[in-house]
């Protein structure tokens, strides 16, 4: 039996991930330098953890509600208001999920029907094209630029629109470059995302890290606020990527329709996850305000040094990513990861990993302490002089 | 806010160099010495000490801390009865505190004997010191923010993830 054939057309189209090649040769190597990781180098804290632990000790490990316990979601809406003057009703709008990951798939699968265009901005996470070609939609590409500060202006926005446009998936700030619209920015596009009654999914996971404008949603913007679904989650900003939990803010029918495809794949998100989570929204804002204070030293830190050392790197605005231009060597962004991973042992990811318009790029996760980044870049300096000297 | 992080990092890392602190602020490094300076100048910055773990620097080292009862004197307060304690070389840390006593006083000794007998011969002795109460330290746990017995763990994540 050639089992290949018995795969569904969707998932034989889907390209395999980027990263792959280079996490199986990274791991097969010893004493890598990573700089490869998307996910906070810091421990959940610990009174997220003691209360979830405090939650399993009394026996709260039932299902919850399939949109998540009431009292987070009224939680997760103070917070949303607190933080980013977004108002929302914890029973109307809000559906805990399994991480951000699960909240994109529904909201995609909740609003395309197959032969819709959703319009993704490349460089992007990785799972966004995989999502939109699972729920049976047409992924359309718009490239953004570097000299944009990889921010999406109005122009590309009209020029990517057809009739079959339905949505529009979008990631600020960005993983991997960085990049991040503020409040003018978005006022640009107001206008056009009225205009056609684009569905906005804006994936905010990295809304906590904006280290120099105030984050922005565009569900600030009141006039096409219901056409916004927002998604969020725990994983960067209270470093709780292995607990699994995100959530949904949209309009009362988009969450409920989410919430219906939510309850029959996943029922509820995990409970302890949930526990947790709720002591964090109540208790954590200090220690996020600290993580982020130390992600921002790191930034300034890394991009002085690869700057330094003869990489472009411009100075992203939130996320805890760089996005280095490596085209001054001549080498394609996998040949440089891979050369940096085999003579100086430090792992980067390509560009190329985040769609096409990622080449002559690398993403560098900057998750890591000072000490580390500093001997990352002491190794890729080296790599870096001997190419010059090669190249001369 | 430059000084409010250049204070926090050297009081995680004495050791941080100043082209470091410069990255990290984005600045020049002869202002990162600048600032330094004037942070040494006006006593904010009153040292770069090390966290020791002496347990296991197989050297005899005992540390007490002790509760300091005193009267207060007009005009001084406690300032002054303060001063005739702090200034003796064995006393390493002391704290006016609320509550049952004035002061606590850290004292670090060879011996137990050494620290009993600095209690008994000259702290006791100080004019309107009233009582005092001598805790040994038996083990220490932590300490500016270091645990000590705490193995550096090993990165759990992933090596390369989206």
């Amino acid at each position: 039996m050639n089992h290949k054939e018995y795969l569904s057309r969707h998932v034989q189209e889907i390209k395999p991930s980027g990263i792959r090649k280079f996490f199986d040769l990274a791991n097969e190597m010893e004493g890598v330098i990573s700089l490869g990781v998307g996910e906070p180098d810091f421990d959940t804290p610990w009174h997220i953890r003691e209360a979830a632990i405090y939650s399993i000790e009394s026996g709260k490990t039932f299902y919850t509600a399939n949109q998540g316990l009431l009292e987070l979601r009224k939680e997760i809406c103070r917070y949303q208001k607190r933080r980013f003057h977004l108002d929302y009703d914890p029973i109307k709008n809000v559906v805990v999920t399994c991480g951000g990951s699960e909240a994109i798939d529904i909201a995609l699968r909740a609003v395309v029907d197959p032969g819709d265009e959703v319009i993704l901005l490349q460089p992007c996470y990785v799972a966004y094209e995989p999502g939109v070609q699972l729920a049976g939609a047409i992924p359309k590409f718009i490239e953004l630029k570097e000299e944009n500060h990889f921010k999406l202006t109005a122009a590309e926005l009209e020029a990517a629109i057809t009739d079959k446009t339905k949505a529009m998936l979008i990631n600020f700030p960005s993983n991997p470059t960085g990049g991040m619209m503020n409040y003018d920015d978005y006022k640009e596009l107001v206008p056009i995302i009225k205009k056609h009654n684009l569905i906005v999914i804006s994936d905010e996971i990295y809304a906590e890290l904006s280290y120099d404008d105030a984050f922005c949603s565009p569900a600030n913007f009141p006039e096409i606020k219901d056409q916004v679904i927002v998604i969020s989650g725990f994983s960067k900003a209270f470093a709780m990527t292995g607990w699994r939990l995100g959530y949904l803010c949209a309009h009362e029918v988009f969450a409920m329709a989410m919430n219906k495809i939510h309850q029959y794949i996943i029922m509820s998100a995990p409970s302890a996850a949930q526990y947790g989570a709720i002591e964090g929204l109540r208790h954590g804002d200090q220690h996020v305000a600290e993580m982020k204070e130390a992600y921002r030293q790191r930034r300034n830190y890394i991009v002085k040094g690869f700057n330094r050392i003869g990489l472009p790197t411009h100075m992203p605005e939130g996320a805890f990513y760089i996005f280095p231009c490596i085209k001054p060597t001549g080498l394609t962004s996998d040949e440089f990861c891979e050369e940096l991973l085999k003579e100086q042992k430090v792992a980067c990811v390509p560009g190329t990993a985040f769609g096409q318009a990622g080449e002559g790029y690398i993403r560098v996760s900057y998750a890591y302490s000072i000490e580390e980044i500093r001997a990352a870049l002491a190794r890729i300096e080296i790599f870096m002089k001997k190419y010059q000297k090669e190249k001369a | 806010m430059e000084e409010q992080v250049i204070l926090s990092l050297l009081e995680k890392n004495a050791r941080m160099s100043t082209r470091d602190l410069a990255d990290i602020l984005l600045a020049d490094e002869e202002s990162v010495i600048h600032t330094m300076d004037e942070l040494e100048k006006n006593k904010i910055i009153c040292g770069y000490h090390t966290v020791i773990n002496w347990d296991k620097a197989n050297q005899e080292r005992v540390m007490a801390m002790i509760e300091v009862g005193v009267t207060p004197e007009r005009e001084f307060g406690y300032d002054r009865v303060a001063s005739n304690i702090y200034r003796f070389p064995e006393v390493d840390t002391m704290y006016l505190m609320s509550g049952k006593s004035e002061f606590i006083v850290i004292i670090y000794g060879k011996t137990m004997q050494e620290i009993s007998n600095f209690v008994g011969a000259k702290l006791a002795c100080i004019e309107h010191v009233k009582s005092t109460v001598t805790l040994f330290v038996l083990k220490q746990y932590k300490m500016n923010g270091v645990v000590f017995d705490e193995e550096s763990k090993p990165d759990e994540r992933l090596i390369m993830t989206p």
